[in-house]
């Protein structure tokens, strides 16, 4: 279940905050500027400015180069590693759960044999 | 006869910042699964992942400060151990140990709750990662308060996003 722990690490890390996923969330709709990622939060430029360098740092975010106003763009690559790690979680737990489902009937089975033997 | 409870789906919640809840409906008696989850012998049998996974090693020093250890071997040859300190023993109803994946990793305490009804029981296994400074250090490496995290918001983003 050991994957990519340093990306992923950097990852979550920026996923950790309800501001930042707010954020990406936003920009889930489409590219925005700074000042439009900005307006939703009782916070000033600065602050917003901070998360959104979190944000660059673990690459969920693309700041437009064309533009003067450069808006920011949301990049979904590293989540789907960190989907793919909930999902290993998940994977693990499904396939076990139903092996113990088969596992419990044989048990089961074997005791009402028993039983029946006695 | 079996109860109602619908059997054969695993759910996942994260109830609060630090807790994952796995829960499962079986048609068995809680004293049954209680060994199932505490028993080597059967811990071997189911516990074991995927297809291709296998679990060698599965030591249980069931008592209080006893510990455990289980060792995962993958299709690939690759090897994962799992150990962990048993805390609270109460058959059939409740289980509580320690679970680390080694010392880069946020240690849990893992809390398994068996309720039975109509010859069914539920499986409610808590995952919980301890404490604000545990919660920073996890921070720091990463994995398991991301994936509280991530289960948390996940689903939903990715509805937008995938």
């Amino acid at each position: 279940m050991r994957v990519a722990a340093d990306a992923l690490s950097t990852t979550f890390f920026a996923l950790a905050d309800p501001t930042r996923r707010a954020i990406l969330s936003r920009l889930a709709d489409g590219p925005a500027t700074v000042k439009e990622l900005s307006a939703p939060f009782a916070m000033s430029g600065p602050a917003v400015s901070k998360h959104l360098r979190v944000l660059e740092h673990a690459g969920l975010i693309q700041r437009g180069r064309e533009a003067q106003w450069r808006p920011r763009s949301l990049d979904a690559a590293p989540l789907k590693d960190v989907v793919a790690w909930a999902a290993e979680f998940r994977r693990f737990w499904d396939a076990s759960y139903a092996r113990l489902d088969t596992y419990l009937d044989r048990l089961q089975q074997r005791e009402t044999r028993h039983a029946r033997h006695r | 006869m079996h109860g109602t409870g619908r059997t054969g789906v695993t759910s996942y919640a994260t109830p609060t910042d630090r807790e994952v809840v796995v829960t499962r409906v079986v048609n068995a008696s809680r004293s049954l699964v209680f060994e199932t989850f505490t028993d080597p012998r059967h811990i071997q049998q189911w516990m074991i992942g995927p297809e291709g996974w296998t679990m060698p090693v599965c030591e249980m020093d069931l008592r209080p400060g006893g510990a455990w250890r289980y060792v995962y071997r993958k299709a690939d040859g690759s090897e994962m151990t799992l150990t962990g300190r048993c805390l609270e023993i109460a058959a059939p109803e409740r289980f509580v140990a320690t679970e680390s994946w080694g010392p880069e990793w946020p240690e849990s305490i893992n809390t398994l709750v068996l309720t039975e009804h109509a010859g069914q029981t539920t499986i409610t296994m808590t995952l919980t990662y301890p404490s604000r400074e545990a919660r920073d250090a996890a921070l720091k490496t990463g994995m398991k308060e991301g994936m509280d995290q991530g289960f948390a918001r996940l689903d939903e983003m990715l509805k937008t996003l995938v």
